[in-house]
């Protein structure tokens, strides 16, 4: 089953202007596996998430999902609708009840009937534990829920691939537990997921593999273990001994 | 004794041509309705074109708008009706009427419609998108919605703009509220008093219709957003 990755990126390029945010990025994605990306803001972390699904048009490179080939890609929104896309600032559409917002695409882009988005959409929404927003509007929401109708979102157009931009970092330290339990629920079920995030905990208990990136390119990739316990790469080694300053050591 | 007498003046002159002023009210307000429904929707596609369109596109619906708000609404309805038709192009008064104040709203109902469409923010494209839906589909199904609520209470300023200003359609002679003051002022030569009357309708109407729009408007409100 595994002979073939799900996600190749090969050699990915971007400038913005003069500057250089994708240096060379290449890694792969099993299907059911779960990577995590770190590295310190700016370098480019989610301008990978962002090439994948196109959002941003890289200069050069290869995107492989299975056997289709993304950047050059004709048709883009057909490749999206197998991307689930979970953003920092959760992204709901602000005039659509929480159902509403994850009948949208199943509506308008799969032209699924009304009553079949529906029941989509409460067992969705029920997978990340709401029950009870299926009639609240955005606003009404908290950010932890907002964040969680987002996934239900995402998860509802039945992606083979789910990518999470910062999902915690807009939150209130309370809320950010909510958010990441549903992840690590997605990944017990074997959604493959690549995540750029800060929160070390999620990364040493869930993920399969933690990405080093920095000044556009990936300055490690290993077993979270290796990671935190003894990395290979002496500028991995100053990052996270940095953020276990900042936020303890991760997931201990 | 003076102040009873004028009181009962305006009364008296009111009823006196009640059906005149009805017949001018009744007017302004269905030229207020029309113009104002053509001109949301060509606003709305003028605002559409200059934010989304191809460069001519938006070149030419911003062209449109700024040549029409540039230039006095008087100075419109002259050019319709006094300097057309010697190149042929004949229209009665309250066609002229009907016409150029929805040229005149359009342009005005699109600049507001084309504020609110700028400050849905851009992640709602990106959310948009990152679910497959297309530039056009996110255009009319997320933003425009959402852009649309944000419009309404300028929008709706523009109604009570259009009810007043139509009196504007005086000079060219269309039966409107204020050419039927006119009218009747020229017959009894009361003109405080009949210009009097006038405005204290204009006035009541455009208290009931703000009265309306609030109702209105609370209705259309997305909980906690606006």
């Amino acid at each position: 089953m595994k002979n073939k990755p799900l996600v190749q990126v090969k050699n990915l390029k971007k400038s913005f202007g003069d500057n250089l945010v994708l240096d060379g990025i290449s890694f792969s994605l099993n299907t059911g596996e779960n990577k995590v990306i770190i590295g310190p803001s700016g370098t480019g972390k989610s301008t990978v998430l962002n090439c994948i699904n196109r959002l941003i048009m890289p200069d050069s490179g290869e995107i492989w999902l299975e056997d289709k080939e993304i950047v050059t890609a004709e048709n883009i929104n057909k490749i999206r609708q197998e991307i689930g896309y979970v953003f920092q600032g959760f992204g709901l559409f602000h005039h659509l009840t929480a159902k509403k917002n994850v009948m949208l695409g199943l509506r308008k882009v799969k032209k699924i009937s009304k009553n079949e988005a529906e029941d989509i959409a409460r067992f969705e929404l029920n997978r990340v534990g709401l029950t009870d927003v299926d009639d609240s509007y955005p606003a009404q929401l908290s950010g932890g829920q907002k964040q969680r109708v987002a996934i239900a979102r995402a998860l509802a157009m039945q992606p083979k691939l789910m990518l999470f931009d910062e999902p915690t970092s807009a939150l209130d330290p309370e809320l950010i537990g909510e958010v990441l339990n549903v992840m690590k629920k997605l990944a017990e079920e074997g959604m493959t997921m690549l995540v750029v995030t800060h929160e070390m905990g999620f990364a040493r208990s869930v993920s399969d593999e933690i990405i080093f990136m920095e000044g556009g390119k990936i300055v490690e990739q290993n077993h979270p273990e290796v990671m935190f316990k003894g990395p290979e790469n002496e500028r991995t080694r100053q990052f996270l001994f940095k953020l276990d300053d900042l936020y303890g050591k991760g997931g201990e | 004794m003076v102040d009873f007498l004028s009181q009962y003046l305006i009364i008296d002159i009111f009823i006196s041509n009640f059906g005149r002023l009805m017949s001018g009210l009744r007017f302004t307000f269905t030229l207020t309705i029309v113009v104002m429904f053509f001109g949301t929707i060509f606003g709305v596609l003028l605002a559409l074109g200059r934010s989304f369109g191809s460069k001519p596109v938006a070149w030419l619906c911003t062209a449109y708008i700024e040549i029409i708000r540039g230039t006095p609404m008087l100075a419109q309805l002259f050019i319709l009706y006094f300097a057309l038709p010697p190149y042929g192009i004949r229209m009665t008064a309250v066609t002229v009427a009907y016409l150029g104040f929805t040229i005149n709203c359009a342009a005005y109902q699109a600049e507001y419609t084309r504020g609110s469409i700028e400050s849905v923010s851009s992640d709602q494209f990106k959310s948009a998108y990152s679910l497959g839906m297309s530039r056009w589909q996110t255009i009319f199904i997320v933003v425009l919605p959402q852009a649309i609520r944000w419009a309404i209470p300028a929008w709706t300023n523009e109604f009570i703009y259009i009810l007043k200003y139509t009196s504007l359609a005086y000079v060219i002679g269309a039966p409107d509220l204020m050419t039927q003051g006119k009218f009747i002022a020229s017959r009894n030569y009361q003109f405080f008093r009949v210009y009097l009357i006038v405005a204290i309708i204009y006035l009541i109407i455009v208290w009931i219709s703000t009265w309306i729009i609030d109702i209105v408007e609370e209705k259309l409100k997305i909980p906690g957003f606006g």
